[in-house]
């Protein structure tokens, strides 16, 4: 890219339009449901702990804080919606920027589009059921759907176990895999080498010309999702796959206050150990499930990705009006 | 550009990179030796560990390979730069190299001359990347002009229509060139795809 055309968009015109036609279609899908289109801040006090994510951070100084007051900018709306459903909305979803500080590459903007939803009294598989109902209201033709859990993809691609491998097995397995570089790779978790062998060995073989849910993760990667113990512990948690790009991310939700206090704990002191800096939990969702969230799955999708499956490109910048380089 | 640092003992030392600044051209080193990024790709999972899943190239051997990095890692930066040089001469064992500014001297074994020593003719120009200082690879001016040696005195004998006849010129590299072509001619040659472009002028 040159000086002289930087001004230019990277998505094509006929991108563009298909995007406003996505998100009317998405729109419409909802309506048709009963499911609610909300708006919560991007700004929040609080940032998301995960220490896979990094949030961007800015400083409000007015009114109300005449000495300025940092704010973080969301990474998913998640935390605003749960209050809204703590607070009676019922079902609801939001389409909204999210931004994520360190991505950027062929699938990462640092600020790009998330449809996010909410389903009480829908478990987590009834959610996957709506996901590809939606995906399908989107192609040309309806998708063949599959459905894996965790262990069974590991079992057939990786003949492993994820739930029990040990760290050591893992990387014995990125080894004689063939994953360039393996051997110096200094990961000190079970969950860093499960994530790369997914991400170089599994991720591209998955959803190709239809859709792969992937569900019951490791509890260790539970995130804000239900854990449930028996016989090994799995989080009740669930991913969409299309063409080896990853689309979406669904929970059973997390209802407990004092579950999610405990994690938000876990991560900060996981932030520390790794040298990143703790963040201010939101003492607003620990207060809204103390106040009670219904039971429910949500899910967040990357509609920048779905389009990208869509339109049949390869790289994020090619469905974004103008990517950070641009911006 | 090259990054030099002078450490507390007064000697040079690489700057290191993150990954963060990965990017196509940028030279670093690997299990030793001197890599030239080719693609850099960040892989991460929504909810996981990032890496960077680099393409190099292996700057000694010219081998592309594949290594996975995990994202925020640091590698050491190779000191290498390119450089315009002077093709002095030949001893049979080295290819002896000039710095036209500063006239400094620098020689090259075969395997950094490798398949380039067929079109060095004393004088020329030649493009020499330099890791620490010492010659890993030669490239050649894309044109050159040799004097043919060695070749097919006949313009007839081509029945077969292929329009052609082997010349062996003065480097020692063999090319097809058009009839006409006589011995002690110069020709003018692309040393990318080793063809004969034309006749050169005689000075």
């Amino acid at each position: 890219m040159t000086a002289s055309d930087e001004w230019r968009p990277s998505a094509a015109v006929e991108t563009i339009r298909a995007r406003a036609e996505m998100l009317a279609r998405i729109r419409q899908f909802f309506k048709r449901i009963g499911v609610l289109e909300v708006e919560t801040p991007i700004c929040s006090r609080y940032a998301t702990t995960d220490p896979a994510l990094e949030s961007f951070s800015t400083r409000y100084t007015g009114p109300g804080a005449a000495r300025g007051r940092d704010l973080y900018l969301h990474t998913s709306p998640e935390f605003a919606m749960k209050r809204l459903l703590a607070a009676g909305s019922g079902a609801i979803y939001q389409i909204c920027k999210v931004f994520r500080n360190g991505e950027y590459g062929p699938r990462h903007n640092p600020e790009f589009s998330l449809l996010e939803w909410y389903r009480p009294g829908l478990d987590y598989h009834q959610l996957m059921d709506e996901v590809a109902q939606l995906v399908n209201t989107l192609t040309k033709q309806p998708m063949s759907v599959e459905r894996l859990s965790y262990a069974e993809l590991f079992e057939d691609y990786l003949d492993l176990n994820p739930h029990l491998a040990t760290g050591d097995q893992l990387r014995q397995c990125a080894i004689s895999q063939g994953v360039a570089g393996a051997e110096q790779l200094a990961i000190e978790d079970r969950d860093g080498w499960l994530d790369l062998l997914m991400s170089h060995l599994i991720e591209p073989r998955l959803g190709q010309g239809g859709m792969t849910f992937v569900y019951d993760y490791p509890a260790s990667q539970a995130a804000l999702a239900r854990i449930r113990e028996e016989p090994t512990p799995v989080a009740e948690r669930f991913e969409l796959y299309m063409e080896g790009i990853e689309i979406a991310n669904g929970f059973q939700e997390l209802t407990g206050a004092e579950e999610q206090h405990r994690r938000f704990e876990d991560d900060n002191h996981r932030r520390r150990q790794s040298h990143q800096t703790a963040v201010p939990m939101d003492q607003n969702l620990l207060a809204a499930l103390t106040a009670g969230l219904p039971d429910c799955s949500g899910v967040a999708l990357g509609l920048d990705r779905l389009l990208m499956v869509l339109t049949g490109v390869a790289d994020i910048r090619q469905v974004v009006t103008f990517d950070i380089s641009r911006a | 550009m090259m990054c030099a640092a002078i450490d507390m003992l007064g000697e040079d030392v690489m700057a290191s990179y993150s990954t963060n600044e990965f990017k196509g051209g940028l030279k670093i080193m690997l299990d030793g030796d001197p890599c030239s990024i080719i693609e850099n790709e960040f892989v991460k999972p929504g909810k996981g560990q990032a890496f960077n899943r680099v393409k190099i190239r292996n700057l000694k051997t010219g081998r592309v390979l594949e290594k996975t990095f995990k994202s925020g890692e640091s590698v050491e930066g190779a000191d290498v730069h390119e450089t315009e040089m002077q093709y002095l001469y030949t001893d049979g064992e080295f290819w002896h190299f000039m710095d036209p500014q500063s006239y400094e001297q620098v020689s090259a074994d075969q395997a950094a001359v490798a398949e380039s020593a067929k079109w060095l003719k004393e004088q020329d120009m030649c493009l020499v990347t330099l890791w620490n200082g010492a010659p890993i690879i030669v490239e050649p001016p894309k044109f050159v002009i040799l004097n043919v040696s060695d070749t097919d005195p006949g313009l007839k004998g081509d029945t077969s229509g292929s329009g052609g006849k082997p010349a062996t010129l003065e480097t020692g590299a063999v090319v097809r060139v058009p009839l006409f072509v006589q011995i002690g001619e110069a020709i003018k040659v692309d040393t990318r795809s080793g063809e004969y472009v034309s006749r050169a002028k005689e000075d």
